[in-house]
């Protein structure tokens, strides 16, 4: 116990997490600002995919709502990882071939890009099934009535059900960003410099991985808490129009 | 010549003014239940037409194919003269050809529902200039102007900034007419406006709706309010299974109903 209590020498942990070398702090920083990247970038492009794949689910042709009930269910199925290492290895591979049989030159799909794209294209599956449940959950009537008074369907997804399905879809977004955010982690297989990378790096290196990954942990909980304190005043403000949540004791 | 058009009387001249609304031959199928069989229904400048009927006489149906709602199976409908234009969706019903047409023709109609379906995201003056500023391109400063004289009409001047869900569902119906009125409909379209409301509530929304209806506006009022609709109908329409049973003056109609159904309709109602 006395021993465990050393290791966590005080002055140690400062000089182990110091933003400057000898310290490994300012790798874990930049290791943290890469993920947040990568994780807002993916829910973004997941936010993009999902509109469109809700929409075309709702609203499409048979042709475009099977495909897209294919995109769901496959991305759905198979785990997080393997998609990652298809997005990071078999894509470009699979492009470059394509590319080469037709006279170009290699291209190189490495870092962030590959990064979001491929955390993002999984996300686009959760949320197109985040956002259709939430166009369902809009009562039809008020989508009825935009179109009673001579509403476009652009305008009618605009101003009626786009924002009238958002206190139904914010807490599934908020999972999904916070489930994006921590899926940067999954990166670290593909040698990407993101914070659980980098930490591994620098337990590595100093042997002192209950500091590091303490510390990983800490920053991972501190992006999630502000989150937090964010979404719940989105939520609180798209939520202005509902009634007041019945007590049910 | 002349003589012929000066002999025509007034009376006359009054009664070719606008039709407002002209349905010819309507039908509508749901799959295999045929819901309308083959309904005509005209409604000129200032007329209140009342439909009534037993449930599932397609009276909201009949509604709700004047502003293409539901798409008729087939037949006309005219509004204020214009003819919309219809045409076959391949799988033996209609729709309208022209999105803008039929979008045009909508936002002059003021349309009220039975579950008032007020947009749950905005406030209630918000409800009320929505259509004006985002379809018919009022500006927003005159939009608010009126939607307060509209929101005063109905007495829910003071509710102004309150969202829909706060709301009572007479004070909610009654913003629903403030809505419809804000478009300056020629023709209000009424689907059993009081049909959702608590029995001590429905007073109100008639008060509402009758005021509107002494005004002379022009409106099609499906209602069960058998009192109301005798007060201020100039015109009842009574459908059984899809098919227009009888109509009249409401004298004509609730007090000497001429076909059988009619007779066992109103004894069972009244």
């Amino acid at each position: 116990m006395t021993e465990l209590l050393l290791s966590l020498d005080q002055t140690s942990i400062f000089e182990l997490l110091a933003p400057t070398s000898p310290g490994w702090g300012g790798n874990l920083l930049h290791g943290f600002i890469n993920s947040i990247e990568i994780g807002v970038g993916a829910f973004a492009l997941g936010l993009l995919i999902g509109m469109g794949g809700a929409h075309g689910k709702l609203y499409g042709g048979p042709v475009q709502r099977d495909l897209l009930q294919v995109y769901t269910t496959l991305i759905r199925a198979v785990p997080e990882l393997v998609l990652i290492l298809l997005v990071y290895f078999a894509v470009p591979d699979l492009i470059n071939r394509l590319l080469e049989t037709f006279g170009y030159g290699r291209i190189d799909v490495t870092g962030p890009v590959a990064g979001i794209v491929a955390l993002g294209f999984v996300q686009g599956a959760y949320t197109t099934e985040v956002l259709r449940g939430a166009i369902l959950a809009v009562p039809q009537g008020q989508i009825e009535a935009g179109r009673a008074f001579g509403m476009s369907p652009t305008m009618l997804m605009r101003r009626i059900t786009l924002p009238a399905m958002l206190p139904f879809a914010i807490p599934g977004l908020a999972n999904l960003w916070v489930s994006a955010f921590k899926s940067t982690a999954l990166l670290a297989v593909v040698g990407f410099n993101e914070l659980t990378l980098e930490t591994r790096q620098a337990a590595g290196a100093t042997k002192a991985y209950f500091t590091f990954f303490m510390a990983a942990g800490v920053l991972y909980l501190l992006l999630t808490l502000i989150s937090n304190a964010l979404i719940g005043r989105i939520e609180h403000w798209t939520r202005r129009g509902q009634p007041p949540v019945a007590e049910s004791r | 010549m002349t003589a012929t058009i000066k002999a025509i009387p007034r009376q006359t001249v009054a009664n070719i003014a606008a039709e407002a609304i002209h349905v010819e031959h309507l039908h509508k199928k749901f799959g295999a239940l045929h819901v309308l069989k083959g309904v005509s229904l005209s409604a000129r400048d200032g007329d209140v037409v009342a439909i009534i009927g037993g449930s599932g006489s397609g009276k909201s149906t009949l509604l709700r194919c004047i502003n293409c709602l539901e798409n008729p199976t087939s037949g006309i409908i005219r509004v204020n003269g214009e003819e919309i234009r219809l045409k076959h969706d391949g799988n033996g019903s209609t729709e309208p050809r022209d999105r803008k047409q039929i979008e045009r023709i909508r936002s002059r109609l003021g349309m009220v529902f039975q579950s008032f379906n007020l947009w749950s995201h905005m406030t209630l003056i918000e409800n009320v200039i929505e259509v004006p500023v985002h379809v018919l391109g009022v500006k927003r400063e005159a939009a608010v102007a009126e939607a307060e004289k509209l929101l005063a009409r109905v007495g829910l001047l003071e509710k102004r900034d309150v969202y829909p869900a706060f709301l009572s569902g007479g004070q909610q119906q009654r913003g629903a007419i403030a809505r419809a009125l804000a478009v300056q409909p020629r023709v209000m379209l009424f689907d059993e406006p009081t049909s959702a409301l608590d029995p001590e509530l429905v007073g109100e929304v008639l008060g509402v709706i009758g005021g509107l209806a002494r005004e002379g506006r022009t409106m099609i009022l499906v209602t069960h309010e058998m009192k109301f609709a005798r007060e201020v109908a100039t015109h009842v329409v009574f459908l059984h299974e899809g098919r227009l049973e009888e109509q009249g003056s409401p004298d004509a109609i609730f007090g000497s109903p001429k076909s059988e159904r009619l007779q066992q309709f109103i004894r069972r109602v009244t």
